[in-house]
């Protein structure tokens, strides 16, 4: 996995709340196999029109926007189905970070897993986040998770929240899978004992 | 640290039984059983062969095709189309070449991940278990605890059999009292989600409880955890009791002889202690419980049927926003009575809703009537067998003759990956989960409720009070 570290870019304002994984990505994309070439379906149904013709409202058709490493989105982003295909969706059109005052949980968790992070706020720091995207020339910001600052464009520091363990993989661009597998006697002993233990299961 | 105090949830019963170790919040739990389907799990096998790993317990891990599959009776022959093929086909290849338990698309025993689990006996009392779906959920109703997981997990699952995860609050949901007339565990589960919100449950795991859940059925008991996730909540749980290990006994992967009596001495020990501390607690009654229906595009647009459609001006915040793109979405008006919203198709089945007893609460209703001419009306069972019990009590005959669309079982209109989906603009009464925009297909419009309500809709084409019927 890619690291993470700082982040400067524009920030895109989606301030719709439950913006939800069928959104995201529709289901007729979950054929895939494959993780990547997600990114131009992002959105499909925003995005496109039933012809296929890009809707020029939609904040990531606009050119400035487009270029987006950033969404400010609204309450409850990412609710839905568990699929993947949102954040690989998401990472391949090139969003790096999502800023909300809250996520989906399978959604969040998703994000981490590939290089994404979902940056929770409150409702005030929300706003102005918010406002700062809205424009276009107070839309640049820099995240940087190392030290846990969201900074403005007038140079303003935000702190930020996040998981110690999770901030660890993300900087290091760790893959979960060999962490755990550095456990691998613990989890034998475990087995053992509680198969012993609850031998129907 | 809580989870070694005296008294505990299920939720931190099951937990404790399971957690391996644990580091400041990241704590590493023992996965008893992954379900895995076609379309989030192609990218874990894929992962596991560039590592060179296995599958570390194969004998834990169940794969059945679900999402993709047609329920056209020419199924096994007519895909839909080319990438659903060999998304099914690379399935297949991944369930024999890692030696994984499978029921192939021809398989009686085939059908929707979260119908066959309970009903192979695979899902059981105290047991974590995972897929790479959200309505994992579902298996809940049987105190065990069941989350959907995103395809990195599904893979580290597969290699490791354990889940990285940080442990939920705890959230209790009772409800108490006695149901009303033509009130169902669908009625309870959306109710439940229109008082809390879609977010009310984030960063919890609820156990339902109170005697208005204890007195459901195990396919009703299903029906509320299913939608635990709708409601925010990473699970949704429902101690055992014997109405559950009499659903669990004689299954086909249930254990038996000895096992069987030490399972069910260690089962009765679960439940939450009695000054057990819950960090949220929702308080509903039984009579105030109605038949619902949805009106908007989120679960959380929850209305009694008697009600009427609510203008923008209800709301507050960013759902004032929210509730005219529904609207606009639903092509709906403020102040429209809901029972003269005409429907133009009916879909019946689900994880939610696609067990036996969802089907005998159709023919219930529609038994001897027939569905309004111009409405198309479909029928998909959860499983093969279910389809085959509903074939042999009468069940799916009534059906016919009253104009519906017998399917072959899968997730069908419910997400509209297979062909099976709705046009713009048509509306559809559906015992599904989700109404999102475009859920059911490009522009489709989704009303969700019970099985007993999409019935009453179908003879009457439009949404209709069951009690009426």
């Amino acid at each position: 996995m890619e690291k993470f570290n700082i982040l400067e870019g524009i920030a895109a304002p989606m301030p719709l709340i439950n913006i939800d994984t069928d959104m995201l990505i529709p289901k007729q994309f979950l054929k895939t196999i494959k993780r990547t070439g997600l990114g131009e379906n992002l959105f499909f149904e925003m995005r496109y029109d039933q012809n296929g013709n890009e809707i020029k409202d939609f904040i990531l058709n606009k050119d400035h926007y487009s270029k987006a490493s950033i969404i400010v989105g609204g309450a409850n982003f990412g609710c839905g189905s568990s699929r993947e295909h949102a954040p690989w969706a998401l990472k391949d059109f090139g969003i790096k970070c999502i800023i909300s005052t809250s996520f989906a949980d399978i959604f969040f968790n998703n994000c981490f897993k590939n290089g994404i992070l979902p940056i929770i706020v409150s409702e005030d720091l929300h706003q102005i986040l918010l406002q700062d995207a809205e424009m276009e020339t107070t839309s640049i910001m820099k995240i940087d998770l190392k030290n846990q600052k969201i900074v403005r464009n007038n140079g303003d520091q935000l702190d930020f929240e996040v998981d110690e363990f999770k901030k660890y993989c993300l900087l290091n661009g760790l893959d979960d899978i060999g962490l755990t597998l550095k456990s691998a006697d613990k989890i034998s002993s475990f087995e053992k004992e509680y198969s012993d233990k609850f031998s129907w299961s | 640290m809580k989870i070694m105090a005296k008294s505990r949830t299920l939720y931190d019963k099951i937990w404790d039984n399971h957690l391996i170790q644990s580091e400041n919040d990241t704590s590493l739990i023992y996965i008893d059983r992954h379900l895995v389907h076609e379309v989030t799990s192609p990218q874990a096998f894929e992962g596991l062969r560039e590592a060179g790993r296995k599958v570390r317990a194969p004998e834990k891990t169940i794969a059945v095709p679900d999402h993709n599959v047609a329920t056209t009776s020419d199924r096994l022959t007519n895909f839909g189309s080319e990438e659903g093929r060999i998304q099914l086909e690379t399935l297949d290849k991944n369930a024999r070449d890692f030696g994984i338990h499978y029921y192939a698309v021809d398989d009686i025993r085939q059908g929707i991940v979260h119908i066959i689990g309970p009903e192979q006996g695979w899902t059981l009392p105290g047991m974590t278990i995972v897929c790479g779906d959200s309505h994992t959920a579902t298996h809940g109703a049987f105190g065990a605890l069941a989350h959907g997981i995103g395809t990195s997990e599904v893979e580290h699952v597969l290699a490791t059999q354990t889940l990285i995860q940080q442990k939920s609050k705890n959230m209790k949901v009772e409800v108490s009292g006695e149901l009303g007339n033509g009130v169902t565990a669908k009625d309870i589960t959306l109710t439940i989600i229109g008082k809390t919100g879609t977010a009310g449950g984030t960063g919890h795991v609820i156990e339902y409880c109170g005697n208005a859940i204890e007195s459901l059925s195990m396919e009703g008991r299903m029906t509320v955890c299913n939608m635990a996730i709708e409601g925010g909540a990473r699970a949704g749980l429902i101690a055992p009791d014997q109405k559950t290990i009499d659903y669990v006994k004689g299954r086909p992967n249930s254990p038996e002889g000895e096992k069987w009596d030490k399972a069910v001495k260690f089962w009765k020990t679960l439940f939450s202690d009695p000054d057990a501390y819950f960090d949220k607690e929702i308080f509903l009654k039984a009579e105030d419980i109605a038949p619902v229906v949805t009106w908007g595009t989120s679960p959380e647009d929850v209305l009694p049927i008697t009600d009427f459609v609510p203008s923008p001006d209800n709301f507050q915040g960013s759902k004032v926003e929210a509730a005219k793109r529904s609207l606009e979405y639903m092509g709906l008006r403020p102040g429209q009575k809901l029972q003269d919203i005409e429907v133009d198709a009916v879909f019946i089945g689900s994880c939610t809703n696609g067990r036996i007893e969802d089907l005998r609460e159709v023919e219930k209703i529609v038994k001897g009537k027939k569905v309004k001419s111009g409405i198309k009306a479909m029928v998909v069972p959860g499983s093969g067998l279910v389809k085959k019990q509903a074939e042999e009590e009468g069940i799916a005959n009534s059906l016919k003759e009253a104009g519906f669309d017998w399917r072959m079982p899968g997730c069908s209109m419910c997400l509209a990956m297979n062909p099976d989906q709705l046009l713009p603009e048509e509306r559809c009464a559906a015992t599904s989960n989700r109404n999102f925009e475009g859920r059911q297909g490009r522009g489709g419009r989704t009303h969700l409720m019970s099985p007993a309500m999409a019935a009453a809709a179908a003879i009457t084409g439009r949404l209709t009070d069951v009690r009426d019927i």
